[in-house]
């Protein structure tokens, strides 16, 4: 297998493609970062000058509104310039392959490619083909990887949890399609989780899950037991279609979660939500807003984590 | 033209004959003696043996001559030792009518490279719908039928096209998958996939799909070959096929027997193959099989995919490798790893194959069309888009070292390539 392509040849980080292979050492680096960044979005003049003159481009070849959003202020944070472009409606329309808006946009200097696509791997693609110092960041491609998210679900844990050798996190709902999941399930393994499981079922699973270090439940009052650390996937409304569920009000009565079998979990557990929810369909409100319930805090750190990428593979 | 080939190590597998010797050949056939002698070919250090029979090779004509010509591709061929090659249906548009056919043997004919059998299509436009005139393409010069990699999702005309191709003794060629279970995935539904996030096709795709084959051949007595295995539990079930007698064949893809999910590594599109790379285990079974001859032969499932083709995401890649000239050296590869003889190795690729294809070639005996190959057996090269004649330059199996280098072809007693 080929050399990492995140990392250069002096083990640092070129590009944040995938949680997975990264060193421990660069991931606590990371969450370190975000921790200097979270006092400078408290404070009343919220910018640094990491990344004055960078041109930081949003690449959305996949509509989204809140990680492009997070992005744009935390490249506006760090000084850098920013330019968001909505892909999905532009030259993907007109035929223009993928490497051709990349060239493209690389004649215009650009510093950082944020990417989010559709397809599993894309990320990987542009990072093969862009110049030496260009840097690219994955904000999402297909079910595979979402790593800023993943980063920032550790940060949470991190800030409310502490010491992740000593955790229990559950991680419930569509796994299969969940490139958030895959990306914490290899930063806790990374971070030295003794326990992390899946609750879901047979369906929203995906074959041999076990291999990426995780303990299945189908049955998630088991599942619940004693967990520190809860996290919610969204469920899309489409998965009624392939056949993988009957409906949304069943599946909230075996996978959502109420105050009821959250009372299951650790009496300090808290609970996390990659957004946007579907209330009652996997969280119920009582949950969502409740004292457990760290969702908010989620997205403010979310901004410090991502200045702190964007100010590691370019700064 | 007559022709002697000395100092040879001849091999000719479908006897089992490996040792040193002369081969002559004239008027196009192999001769017993050397008789007047217009050219000699001195093949020392060299192995002689029947042109290879490569039974799955797109020529991609007619349809995407921008991704390969006719020109190009047989010079790949020939370029691979292979006198012989059979071309699957889909092209564009598919070969589903005897103008078509008829068209694409006269254009190969005419370029005396190596030998097309083109396989016609089992359906209309390859729908799965309706029955092609199979009568009359195989008079345009069709050898056998099949669906290349669109699998016929209703069962129904699956059953008819068997009764019918059994009712005039028409070979049928199924790849076998299931068109549902295999909906939407792009790689093997195991860990390899889920880690990347790729939609999965899972193994029982194959081996559904092939045990209602085998049912409809059974209940048919239709000729069937069953194209690109690639699951260990497919090998199994034909091996108690062919047990119990039924006259069924099968072959595998080259790259099948070498790679498997983990050559995958960061979303390399090279890999992006139908049917999937699967798992260590499949893999492995796959090569016992066609050690065991559970599996006849084995084809380089040439596909030329253009870089616009390949320079995608992975799953948004369009699948199929290049190999016509990767045939000779990665069935080397497999046999040196199995420690097989030579001329074992050499019959997966020679006689079995023409046998499965239902010719005289594959073979060394006097009397018999002269295809020979002669080979050096010895010499390495790097797989490299600048080594390979084919229009098509992607492959998994860029950058391997790899032993086997073609010296000369010849077809029908004509030289056709010197190296």
């Amino acid at each position: 297998m080929q050399r990492n392509p995140q990392l250069n040849e002096k083990g640092e980080l070129q590009h944040l493609l995938s949680i997975e292979g990264l060193p421990r050492e660069i991931l606590m680096q990371i969450l370190r970062t975000a921790e200097s960044f979270v006092g400078v979005t408290e404070r009343e003049v919220k910018k640094v000058p990491l990344l004055r003159g960078k041109s930081v481009f949003n690449l959305f070849f996949e509509p989204s509104t809140r990680t492009r959003t997070t992005f744009e202020i935390a490249a506006k944070r760090l000084s850098a310039d920013v330019i968001n472009l909505n892909i999905a409606v532009s030259s993907q329309t007109k035929g223009e392959s993928l490497l051709d808006t990349v060239a493209n946009l690389s004649a215009m200097q650009a510093d950082i490619f944020v990417v989010r696509h559709a397809s599993s791997g894309a990320p990987f693609l542009i990072a093969s083909h862009v110049k030496p110092h260009e840097h690219v960041v994955n904000a999402g491609d297909g079910r595979h990887a979402h790593p800023t998210q993943g980063l920032l679900d550790l940060y949470t844990i991190r800030h409310y949890k502490q010491d992740f050798s000593r955790l229990t996190v559950a991680i419930i709902g569509d796994v299969l399609h969940s490139r958030v999941a895959r990306s914490l399930i290899h930063g806790l393994t990374t971070l030295g989780t003794p326990e992390v499981r899946v609750i879901a079922p047979q369906t929203l699973l995906p074959a041999g899950v076990e291999a990426l270090g995780v303990k299945v439940f189908h049955d998630m009052r088991e599942g619940l037991r004693d967990c520190d650390a809860i996290v919610m996937l969204r469920l899309q409304s489409e998965r009624m279609k392939g056949a993988l569920l009957p409906s949304a009000q069943e599946y909230f009565k075996n996978y959502g979660l109420t105050s009821e079998k959250l009372a299951l979990a650790k009496s300090d557990a808290i609970v996390m939500h990659p957004g946007p929810m579907n209330r009652g369909v996997e969280i119920d409100s009582s949950v969502a807003d409740g004292p457990h319930s760290v969702i908010l805090p989620q997205v403010t750190f979310g901004i410090a984590v991502r200045m702190a990428v964007m100010s590691m593979v370019a700064g | 033209m007559r022709l002697a080939i000395r100092n040879a190590r001849l091999i000719d597998p479908a006897t089992g004959r490996d040792g040193a010797g002369d081969l002559y050949i004239a008027d196009g056939k192999i001769s017993a003696e050397a008789g007047r002698v217009d050219r000699t070919i001195d093949a020392k250090g060299l192995v002689v043996c029947p042109g290879f029979v490569d039974i799955a090779a797109r020529l991609r004509e007619p349809g995407f001559e921008y991704k390969a010509t006719l020109e190009s591709e047989m010079e790949a061929a020939v370029a691979g030792g292979v006198t012989s090659l059979a071309c699957p249906p889909d092209t564009d548009p598919p070969l589903d009518e005897p103008g078509l056919v008829d068209m694409l043997r006269r254009r190969a004919k005419a370029l005396s490279r190596a030998r097309v059998y083109p396989i016609g299509a089992l359906t209309v436009k390859l729908e799965g719908e309706r029955l092609t005139e199979m009568a009359q393409l195989a008079e345009a010069g069709c050898v056998a039928f099949s669906q290349a990699n669109a699998p016929i999702a209703d069962t129904q005309v699956l059953w008819r096209a068997l009764q019918y191709a059994a009712t005039f003794g028409f070979r049928v060629w199924l790849r076998p998958e299931d068109a549902w279970l295999r909906k939407g995935g792009v790689a093997h539904d195991g860990e390899v996939a889920t880690r990347l996030g790729l939609p999965g096709i899972p193994s029982f795709a194959e081996t559904i799909a092939l045990a209602s084959a085998l049912e409809l051949v059974r209940a048919t007595g239709a000729r069937v070959h069953f194209c690109r295995l690639s699951t260990a539990g497919a090998v199994g079930m034909i091996r108690i096929a062919k047990r119990e007698g039924l006259a069924v064949t099968c072959d595998v893809a080259i790259h099948h027997l070498h790679l498997c999910e983990l050559d995958l590594g960061y979303f390399d599109s090279n890999c992006r193959l139908d049917p999937p790379l699967r798992s260590q285990r499949d893999r492995d079974a796959l090569a016992r099989g066609l050690e065991e001859g559970v599996i006849d032969c084995v084809c380089s499932d040439h596909t030329p995919v253009d870089d616009d083709g390949k320079h995608l995401p992975f799953a948004e890649a369009e699948p199929g490798a290049t190999g016509l000239e990767l045939l000779l050296p990665l069935t080397l590869k497999w046999g040196e790893a199995r420690k097989l003889p030579l001329a074992k190795s050499l019959a997966r690729i020679t006689s079995s194959a023409a046998e499965v294809l239902g010719v005289t070639t594959g073979r060394l005996a006097p009397g018999a069309p002269a295809d020979v190959t002669v080979f050096d057996p010895n010499a390495t090269f790097r797989v490299s888009p600048q080594t390979l004649r084919s229009q098509g330059k992607h492959t998994p199996f860029t950058g391997y070292e790899l032993a086997g280098r073609v010296r000369y072809t010849i077809v029908d007693g004509n030289v056709v390539y010197e190296g």
